[in-house]
């Protein structure tokens, strides 16, 4: 019943990385995953290595506002993909972030991105219901993000080739439960666009794993900001 | 009606209740029946599952959509029907529901949830 989709690749991804990255003589820092491009320098120089970024989105939150990838300038931030009707995977999937929310939620370093897959159901105001509902009302960096906020007939296929981006699958399928197939992959993405780091919110471990991998990139981008914005 | 309640005692029916339950219920409703804030009611220490006790095997089977109110809490949201479910079942996985997590109910038979099947819509 729980369909969990393209795992191959990522656990393909998530290896290559792990071996290739740099070493660093600091904590443990970590990989970036995803696809990696090599660039020789017109000078001669060392080759820079050019790392894949999540695309550029353009999205309407639970209030009306408009949010792109500025929105999480200087932030790192966790994306995830539901539905607000979804009887399969969601809750357990919201539930595990709503924990990692409950830990890390007032880090000004952090966001949370929650992206519908039905657009067409999931309207600003059900979405809007639906974050006040998961007592997220109030809170101000947990975007629960639709591409259909106008009712473009684009905003489905826009979002699963976003989802496709964060290595989460989603795809419409009658068999599934409320008509959706996906998988409950949570994406963090740092400060700069990269994916960091990929965990299967239906597995315990995984989540555990987040929550211990989590606070090394927010150290990460502590010391990538100015001290003076450090405060 | 003996030989329609043997199954239950059946080794092969050991535990089927709470097998159910985990395949087709936990997911959203939690692995203790805790619900999730107000978007999914709890099953753990709900009223509703004696207020309407007679009710629940139809709304197991049909599902529920809309308004439900739970412990005084309204919740709206889809719930998927079992239609799959045979009495024997259902009947294994109210009994397994409304006595866990502090829940205690009588036993429900086989025989009691059929007849309140032909009361489904």
């Amino acid at each position: 019943m729980l369909k969990r989709l393209f795992l191959l690749p990522v656990l393909a991804a998530s290896l290559f990385t792990s071996c290739t990255e740099p070493g660093s003589d600091t904590a443990a820092r970590l990989p970036i995953l995803g696809e990696r491009d090599v660039r020789p320098r017109a000078d001669g120089g060392p080759a820079d290595t050019i790392f894949a970024t999540v695309p550029a989105f353009k999205l309407t939150d639970q209030s009306g506002k408009v949010i792109t990838n500025q929105t999480f300038a200087g932030k790192a931030y966790i994306a995830d993909f539901f539905f607000a009707t979804c009887p399969g995977i969601c809750p357990k999937m919201q539930a595990e972030l709503l924990k990692v929310y409950a830990k890390y939620g007032q880090d000004p370093r952090l966001a949370f991105l929650s992206h519908t897959i039905d657009p067409a159901h999931d309207t600003i105001p059900v979405l809007r219901d639906y974050a006040d509902r998961l007592g997220m009302g109030a809170a101000k960096n947990w975007y629960f993000a639709t591409t259909g906020a106008k009712g473009e007939p684009t905003a489905k296929d826009s979002v699963f080739q976003l989802a496709r981006a964060y290595y989460t699958a989603a795809e419409p399928d009658k068999q599934a439960p409320g008509g959706f197939a996906h998988n409950g992959t949570f994406a963090l993405v740092d400060d700069q666009g990269h994916i960091r780091g990929l965990y299967d919110s239906l597995n315990e471990q995984e989540v555990a794993r987040l929550m211990t991998e989590l606070p090394i990139l927010l150290d990460e981008i502590k010391s990538r900001q100015p001290a003076v914005a450090r405060q | 009606m003996v030989a329609l309640m043997l199954p239950a005692c059946f080794p092969v029916n050991k535990n089927q209740g709470e097998r159910l339950y985990v395949d087709h219920c936990s997911s959203c409703h939690g692995g203790e029946g805790q619900g999730l804030a107000r978007l999914i009611p709890p099953l753990a220490g709900a009223d509703y599952l004696a207020l309407h006790r007679a009710e629940l095997p139809c709304l197991l089977r049909n599902g529920q959509k809309g308004h439900i109110v739970v412990n005084g809490i309204s919740y709206n949201n889809v719930m998927p029907g079992e239609k799959g479910m045979s009495p024997a079942q259902l009947t294994n996985l109210l009994n397994y529901i409304e006595n866990s997590w502090g829940n205690k109910s009588k036993p429900r038979t086989i025989r009691e949830v059929e007849e309140q099947l032909q009361a489904c819509r």
